[in-house]
């Protein structure tokens, strides 16, 4: 049981600052992911919180002591890494009681706590083999089973379902958040997958070069994202973004309530709207016409690739098997006002 | 995991392998023959005609107390070259392994001894421990010790020891080091995170893991110190003194070349080969059982 805060957080490698400075906050049995493209310092965030890198600048806190100075031991924390990093000499017994007979638990107690998590994890039968001898799926269970056992106050996890295939890792992620949930022990949790983050995470952050650009309940981040770059992470197909040279050219026509606010914006303007929230029709109060390039039905949804004259690329996300134009034809497409994002020539939003 | 190259017909498998077969006979097979067919004579002092003798050269040599002193001294010789070169080279290893900056130099400097030729290793260490100029021992004298490896059998096996040990120290540390770092970071992340320290790490996992590198190491320093280090011997003390370094290797050298016995030396080549035979056999079935891969 504890919280986490995470304090202006800044971290350099020699002259490189590959983190400039994040603040999290983190509740008392809160599922947090992290989420973010590869390279943008996710892990390096985690392995400070976890100890295993030294904080450049800023303060980490574990329920509310600062840890900055503590060795990974004193932090009561446990993870859950990538590769699973398990004890390849020791049998999935002794790998789960490592941890336990180090902090010199009871023989009996060792036995019974591993005994519950194998339980739990469905490792009964695998208790005396070797990690080698087990898949990949049972290998993080038991990577999994060596983090509950020790009842840490907090769970890292580091991209632990990268390794699988694509079922299991549907799977894990279910027995994952379930865990997490039936144990309330707050967790940390990074992933370069949206959709691992959009389902895990009460709260996600998105990650963007050392920043975490936005904060929040995954539906929140993906229907108000606060960056361009958010818009264009969070979701598949990812938003639209127009660069808008006049409030209304030919290809775009706006209502008047945000024309107004381009308007008053200094300098371009990008307009932003989601796949799903257009449509190719004229119902809309905002309209955008282009060229239709190829379509993709993909039986439950179809994805329509357009272009606007601009050479911009939209995509529009119908439902079903829809009906359409012939390739190469002018369409017209529009989207309600309250859809319509704008960000700023800094990215951010401006409305 | 056992890969298999199937090849048609046998003439090229046969000549792939000729070379080696080739190699191993005119090096091992031949000398070894002539050497068990010579233990069984004594040939006379003019080395014109030799006399059958069956197992008396052995039968001999196992009554003689010098040779069964020379059992123990390569033993004791033996232990304490692998167990003085790895343990240093260990320590090394897990120093370098730790360092970031400057581990380049620090590794490059460590593998120059293995260069120096054993009996050029044992020059300069004479040099260094020479009674009468050597640095080392003037240092010790101004310190109040009296040291003289010519005199003091102990010396001499210490001096020795840690000539042999030296040059070896290179070869096991690069072994070490590369073992130390083909253990992922992970894992030893993963061990402090749950609660073990340094020595803890080290002892349960670092040191398991490590396993097949020492495992392979002794087998490879233990024949080294059984046979490799003639030239240390030879140029340090001459198996001396009284007799207080010489190993079974020097012994057969000793006795033959020098004494001329060569019946008698013949012998000792055998029971030297089954000796270490024994060893490797004993380590494999033994040791190895204890080895993770
Ligand atoms: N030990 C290090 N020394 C120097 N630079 C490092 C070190 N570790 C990480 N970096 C750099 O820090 C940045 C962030 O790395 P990090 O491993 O945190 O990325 P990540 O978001 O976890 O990416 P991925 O999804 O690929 O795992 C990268 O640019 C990387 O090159
Ligand atoms: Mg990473």
């Amino acid at each position: 049981m504890a919280t986490i805060r995470i304090d202006n957080v800044k971290k350099r490698f020699g002259q490189t600052e590959v983190i400039h400075g994040v603040d999290i906050d983190i509740n008392d049995g809160e599922f947090i992911v992290i989420v973010g493209p590869s390279g943008c310092g996710k892990s390096t965030l985690l392995r400070m919180v976890a100890g295993l890198e030294t904080v450049t600048s800023g303060e980490v806190q574990i329920h509310g002591k600062r840890v900055n100075e503590l060795e990974p031991m004193d932090r009561n924390i446990a993870m859950v890494f990538q590769n699973y990093a398990l004890y390849p000499h020791m049998s999935v017994f002794d790998n789960m009681a490592y941890g336990l007979k180090i902090a010199g638990t009871a023989k009996a107690e060792i036995a019974e706590r591993v005994d519950k998590a194998a339980q739990m994890l469905q490792l009964g039968d695998y208790l005396d083999r070797k990690p080698r001898q087990l898949s990949g799926g049972q290998r993080q269970r038991v990577a999994m089973g060596r983090a509950i056992v020790r009842k840490p106050a907090v769970f890292l996890f580091d991209e632990p379902l990268s390794n699988l295939d694509a079922k299991l890792r549907v799977q894990m992620r279910l027995e994952i958040k379930a865990l997490q949930r039936d144990l309330g022990i707050t967790s940390l949790y990074v992933t370069h997958d949206q959709v691992e983050a959009m389902t895990l995470a009460d709260r996600m952050v998105v990650m963007n070069a050392g920043v975490a650009e936005q904060i929040g309940a995954p539906m929140d981040v993906y229907q108000d994202p606060r960056t361009m770059f958010v818009g264009g992470f969070i979701g598949s197909p990812p938003m639209n973004f127009l660069q808008l040279r006049q409030a209304s050219d030919d290809s775009m026509r706006l209502p008047p309530q945000i024309a107004d606010r381009i308007e008053k914006a200094e300098g371009p303007v990008t307009v932003g709207v989601r796949p799903e929230h257009l449509s190719l029709d004229a119902n809309g109060e905002a309209r955008f016409s282009g060229r239709l390039r190829y379509v993709e039905p993909l039986g439950a949804e179809t994805l329509v690739h357009l272009v606007t004259e601009g050479g911009e690329q939209i995509t529009v996300r119908q439902d079903g098997i829809a009906q359409l134009p012939e390739a190469g034809s002018q369409c017209v497409m529009s989207s309600a006002a309250e859809h319509i994002c704008l960000f700023g020539k800094d990215g951010a939003r401006i409305d | 995991m056992e890969k298999r190259v199937i090849f048609k017909g046998w003439l090229l498998p046969l000549l792939l392998l000729t070379p080696q077969v080739v190699v191993t006979a005119v090096f091992f097979f031949w000398p070894a023959g002539q050497a068990v067919w010579q233990s069984l004579f004594i040939p006379d002092p003019f080395g014109l005609k030799s006399q059958f003798v069956g197992l008396g050269n052995f039968e001999f040599l196992l009554r003689d107390p010098f040779y069964r002193a020379s059992f123990v001294t390569t033993a004791v010789f033996s232990l304490l070259v692998t167990a003085v070169s790895m343990g240093v080279a260990l320590y090394l290893a897990v120093l370098a392994d730790r360092l970031i900056k400057g581990a380049g130099t620090y590794r490059t400097l460590l593998i120059w001894p293995y260069a120096v030729a054993p009996a050029v290793a044992g020059v300069l260490w004479l040099f260094m421990f020479n009674t009468r100029v050597g640095v080392v021992s003037w240092y010790l004298g101004l310190l109040g010790y009296d040291w003289n490896h010519v005199l003091n059998g102990g010396e001499a096996m210490g001096l020795v020891v840690v000539a042999s040990a030296w040059g070896r120290i290179s070869y096991n540390f690069l072994f070490f080091l590369a073992g130390l770092q083909a253990i992922p970071r992970s894992v030893i992340e993963a061990a402090a995170i749950d609660g073990a320290h340094f020595w803890t790490r080290f002892r349960t996992i670092v040191f398991p893991l490590l396993s097949p590198v020492t495992f392979f190491l002794l087998v490879v320093n233990i024949v080294y110190a059984f046979f490799e280090t003639f030239g240390v011997i030879h140029t340090i003390t001459s198996g001396g003194p009284q007799q207080s370094t010489t190993i079974l290797v020097y012994k057969v050298y000793a006795d033959g070349f020098v004494g001329q016995d060569l019946g008698s030396s013949a012998a000792q080549s055998v029971i030297l080969l089954i000796v270490v035979g024994i060893l490797t056999v004993i380590q494999f079935k033994f040791i190895e059982r204890r080895v993770h891969y």
